[in-house]
């Protein structure tokens, strides 16, 4: 369980770690390290440079305007959890980041690295896609910003290229009536998700993302429709069944069922008088 | 191979190591510090718990380099701490510990829960042991070591 050797670069600036980073293909940048670190363990990631971009304080920033959060992707999970950062999202974010993983993982992985790395089952890009968050990536050529659902491909597999990394996340703030909730199904506490869903209801906009159910995370879109339209208890669970089955590569009554009875769950949470 | 300074333990630590080592291997091999013990070596166990900058820190996950002009506590460097005090006597009057491999990543996560919380429940304690895996107790006596501590540090 040791990694394939690589050589180690600490940038001082942002300036700097985009240059480190397209000077060399074979590089790999580092946040949090909290997942791509057992993967260098077992193999399964491997480069000639690791950059560190871990201390570099331009990525633990935020700042808040009258309609948007930005959240930089330096920021970690425990940051959240504790309410250091500016909340967007009706407390969505913050009880969610308390059940990622175990403490010393939150107080080391980011939020950028979480998005960044793209597991299916993960939590942040399935909440940032409920919130509707930009992403914002930068690399010696300048800033890109892309939607969520423009930057997730699959899993592991995202939109950012070569020498691109993430830097900050834009998320809209949700209203003060808005609810929101999320709801997981995992075996044990701190494990990655079998099911996950969040949900947001704001006025007439509804937004239910699941992960955990093939390569990435989605909205279930009928559902997300039913929800915000007012629509019956039995009209909403037609439309997660329908998105549900739509997403499952082929037909599986436990990934139906379970997936189902969680978003379920979440929506319940914001309907809830 | 290039030379490291950190400081380990309140003493300033200085050694020549591959950028690949991680925080682990470096207090196990290079400072000869053995309470630091390696389980899993991916982040699923928490026998390797330290503190960096007071942060708890899976010492597997983080590559010594990383750790570069910080500074690392481990369980040696808590032996004068109060809270540890009362939380080992804890462990050892409940029965908190069988083989002893699980126990430095439990005391270390454990403190630093109190340190955040004063007045944990149970459930609280075992959400924050929920990353530190033991195969001897069954999980009875730490959680029961970890609530006597509390009780006792409030």
């Amino acid at each position: 369980m040791k990694p394939a050797n690589f050589a180690y670069l600490r940038p001082s600036s942002l300036a700097e770690a985009t240059q480190f980073l397209a000077a060399d293909a074979d590089t790999m940048p580092i946040a949090g390290g909290q997942s791509l670190i057992p993967l260098m363990n077992l193999r399964m990631a491997t480069c000639r440079q690791l950059v560190d971009l871990s201390r570099l304080n331009d990525l633990r920033i935020w700042s808040e305007s009258a309609s948007h959060v930005v959240i930089g992707a330096g920021v970690t999970h425990a940051m959240i959890e504790d309410g250091q950062v500016p909340d967007p999202s009706q407390g969505m974010m913050r009880k969610a980041a308390h059940h990622i993983a175990y403490r010393a993982v939150r107080c080391h992985g980011t939020i950028g690295g979480s998005v960044a790395m793209a597991d299916p089952a993960a939590d942040w890009p399935c909440i940032l896609l409920a919130l509707n968050a930009t992403v914002i990536v930068t690399s010696v050529s300048g800033e890109r910003r892309l939607s969520m659902d423009e930057f997730l491909k699959g899993t592991y597999e995202t939109a950012l290229k070569s020498g691109e990394f993430i830097r900050a996340f834009e998320i809209p703030k949700l209203a003060a009536t808005a609810r929101t909730a999320t709801s997981k199904v995992n075996r044990k506490t701190g494990a990655f998700a079998d099911a996950l869903c969040a949900v947001v209801l704001d006025g007439q906009d509804a937004r239910i993302a699941i992960a955990a159910l093939g390569t990435r995370a989605h909205i279930l879109k009928s559902a997300s429709q039913a929800l915000g339209s007012k629509a019956t208890v039995a009209e909403l669970h037609r439309a997660i069944a329908s998105d549900i089955a739509a997403l499952l590569p082929k037909s599986d009554a436990y990934l139906q069922h379970l997936h189902e009875t969680n978003a379920r769950r979440a929506i319940a949470e914001v309907t809830r008088s | 191979m290039k030379s490291l300074t950190l400081t380990v333990n309140a003493e300033t630590v200085t050694h020549v190591i591959e950028d690949r080592t991680s925080l682990a291997d470096f207090l196990r091999e290079d400072c000869d510090l053995t309470a630091t013990h390696l389980g899993c070596e991916h982040g699923a166990c928490g026998a390797c718990s330290v503190l960096v900058d007071d942060v708890l820190t899976r010492s597997c996950l983080k590559f010594a380099r990383q750790c570069e002009g910080q500074t690392v506590v481990t369980l040696e460097g808590l032996q004068d701490d109060a809270d540890m005090e009362v939380l080992k006597a804890a462990f050892h009057e409940k029965h908190g510990l069988q083989c002893g491999f699980c126990t430095p990543g439990m005391l270390i996560t454990a403190r630093d829960l109190l340190l955040r919380n004063k007045a944990p429940s149970e459930d609280d304690i075992r959400d924050a042991l929920s990353g530190n895996l033991c195969r001897c107790t069954g999980y009875a006596g730490i959680v029961e070591a970890v609530a006597l501590a509390a009780s006792r540090l409030k």
